[in-house]
């Protein structure tokens, strides 16, 4: 029985090598491959991977179809180099523009299994709580990496646990680094700074200050905003978003309010109007000083590498003077 | 002479019925308007609230007072008449108790509306009512349109039961159609959408009131005329129509009455549930099945009764606040059980 299972697992890595080797020269014929350069390197990292993979089984082989079903690991796959071995990305997924020519295959709540399971993809990447999914990927022996939204510093932790998973660990490592220290370097510039009560805000109604949703002490977007040198008002809120009423935004009197707006959803001449919807509340100091800054952007949705963007602009926005030197 | 006099009798009788539920409920209506703006999720001074020596743009207290609560304590009063309004002629004019605003699909009509609104980014105002509660005011329109031509077929002989089983289907499709609307959406504009279902009372201005007062009185002026009719119908149309009503007619003024009242109030505050529900039933159980009295009694009581909901609901879990919509539901249903089991 063992020399049989041996023998088995010595076929599968010969099968794998050939196709890895055949996918390879595929990818240095097309043009397509600005990400990886086809060189001795990558070479050797498929052998390595492929020496793994006669020791620990099939899911270590560096996977080719992979299939991201969360924008935010879409881009980190990108980001070290293995853009080109995605075969689908979900149907929120916008960055970076070479997603569009990708297979869409649903999201978060409606994952298209069938249209994924068609793909033939040997690596999944789900939400940790698509438990569906996963039974349904577990039957069909389709191996996943599981993807948990938390904070901050679990950005550049997933980047490097997925660069381990998908056989880029190097590349992971130095996105992960030159990531960690782009974040770092925002975090010195405003250092010393005073740090203004920051109202971080996710959304409201259009035209008014109703159902207002914003930040609480959890969440990356509130690690970004205390990065970037300011203070959320609502951090002692252990929670990721929090219905804001009128009477707290008064109480807590932020002194800058920041309102973040995705996609198409705020037009360039309603900007003032939506800004002037706060003069409903002179008393809030970030009201009165003029300080209530709407930033539009799809950097603030995905915590993946654009969120140095995101810490970017934060900064840049609670303090301008030290952008300004 | 003895018998002019003794005809009078019951009537003097319900006009001082009617003098004593107008004084209590009016009495428990106007304490909670006034007391609730005196309470949330963080203490002010009324002396601060009125001291002229502070200019308004610096009064926090002032800004929490006139801004954050009392635009919001009479949103909840309006909101908790119209439904609880809404909520008797439904009953009455279906005769079923289960009847509620939600029933004939207008209540889903105005959500529609929201929903579109939110999901495809609606960005236009009107007089100071911005996209959401404007495309929910005119969704709840297109439901009523549906449900009024759905009595207008009722005149050709169908029956309550057809009118009410057609309603629940226009509520069902409505229902689907909303689905449909977020499964569109994407993920930040689902969030929003789901908020907005939960209802919430915290307008921060007073046009939206203002806007949703228009239809609200026209309803109210509708009601008026219903007393007696009602009183007839849930006892059944060939004993109304014998007494002289225009049973058509008046079917019409309490169904387009309702669905506006219902419209408006959804619109001002989502889709609150519950209070249309129980609030006419607590009444009967406290003032007895007259139209005289259940009407003018639901309007101030369903005010109290949504007031003192948002009162917990934006102190319970202070400096939270939960949506008005699950308190009204979690403090509606187990009183209302009570009731019902303690009466029997």
């Amino acid at each position: 029985m063992a020399a049989v299972s041996k023998i088995l697992k010595h076929a599968a890595v010969a099968v794998a090598l050939i196709a890895a080797t055949a996918s390879l020269k595929a990818r240095t014929t097309s043009e397509s491959g600005a990400d990886l350069p086809p060189s001795r390197e990558a070479l050797r990292r498929t052998a390595v991977a492929l020496a793994e993979a006669g020791q620990v089984g099939r899911d270590a082989v560096r996977p080719q179809r992979i299939i991201s079903l969360v924008p935010a690991t879409t881009e980190m796959l990108f980001a070290m180099g293995a853009g080109n071995r995605i075969a689908g990305v979900s149907d929120y997924d916008r960055f970076p523009p070479e997603v569009s020519r990708l297979p869409k295959v649903g999201g978060l709540l409606d994952p298209n299994v069938e249209r994924l399971i068609s793909l033939k993809p040997d690596l999944v990447i789900v939400y940790d709580t698509q438990t569906d999914l996963k039974q349904q990927l577990d039957r069909a022996r389709i191996p996943i990496f599981r993807y948990a939204h938390r904070g901050l510093p679990d950005i550049t932790e997933t980047m490097r646990s997925l660069g381990d998973r998908v056989g880029s660990k190097a590349e992971a490592e130095a996105a992960a680094s030159r990531m960690e220290s782009q974040l770092a370097a925002v975090r010195t510039r405003v250092a010393g700074r005073p740090r203004p009560a920051t109202l971080l805000i996710f959304g409201r109604d259009p035209g008014a200050l109703r159902h207002i949703d914003a930040s609480g002490g959890l969440g990356f977007l509130h690690d970004v905003l205390e990065l970037a040198g300011g203070r959320d008002v609502l951090g002692d809120l252990k929670q990721q978003s929090v219905d804001v009423s009128t009477e707290m935004v008064l109480r807590r009197a932020p002194e800058v309010i920041l309102e973040l707006h995705y996609g198409e959803s705020l037009k360039t001449e309603r900007l003032d109007d939506e800004r002037n919807v706060w003069k409903a509340l002179p008393s809030v100091p970030a009201v009165k000083n003029n300080r209530v800054y709407l930033l539009r952007g799809d950097e603030f949705v995905v915590p993946g590498p654009r969120i140095v963007m995101a810490a970017e602009r934060f900064a840049r926005t609670l303090h301008p003077e030290v952008y300004a030197r | 002479m003895t018998n002019a006099v003794a005809a009078d009798r019951p009537r003097v009788a319900v006009r001082i019925r009617l003098a004593w539920t107008l004084l209590s409920f009016g009495t428990l209506a106007l304490a909670a308007c006034l007391l609730a703006p005196l309470v949330g999720s963080t203490p002010i001074h009324l002396t601060t609230v009125f001291d002229r020596s502070v200019p308004y743009a610096d009064n926090i207290d002032a800004q929490i007072f006139w801004v954050a609560r009392l635009p919001r304590v009479l949103a909840a009063a309006m909101v908790g008449s119209s439904l609880a309004l809404a909520g008797v002629v439904f009953q009455a004019l279906l005769r079923n108790p289960l009847a509620s605003p939600d029933t004939l699909g207008v209540s889903a009509g105005a959500s529609l509306g929201a929903m579109v609104a939110i999901t495809f980014a609606l960005d236009f105002s009107l007089l100071g009512v911005t996209a959401v509660p404007l495309a929910s005011f005119v969704g709840s329109f297109g439901a009523l349109a549906i449900v009024y031509g759905l009595s207008a077929a009722r005149r050709r002989g169908t029956s309550t039961i057809v009118l009410l089983l057609g309603g629940v289907t226009v509520q069902a499709l409505l229902s689907a159609i909303i689905a449909f609307v977020q499964y569109l959406a994407d993920f930040t504009q689902t969030f929003r959408n789901v908020r907005w279902l939960m209802g919430s009372l915290d307008v921060a201005s007073y046009p939206p009131l203002v806007a949703a007062f228009i239809p609200m009185s026209l309803a109210w002026a509708g009601f008026a005329t219903l007393p007696r009719v009602l009183d007839l119908i849930s006892v059944g149309h060939e004993s109304a129509a014998a007494r002289g009503v225009d049973v058509e007619r008046s079917e019409r003024v309490a169904l387009v009455s309702a669905s506006l009242a219902t419209g408006a109030a959804v619109a001002l505050a989502g889709p609150v549930s519950f209070v249309g529900l129980i609030v006419p039933h607590l009444v009967r159980l406290m003032v007895g099945a007259d139209h005289r009295l259940v009407l003018p009694a639901s309007a101030l009581f369903g005010a109290a009764f949504l007031i003192g909901c948002d009162l917990i609901a934006r102190t319970i879990i202070a400096p939270l606040e939960l949506p008005v919509g699950i308190i009204t539901a979690i403090i509606g249903g187990p009183v209302f059980l009570w009731l019902l089991f303690r009466k029997s």
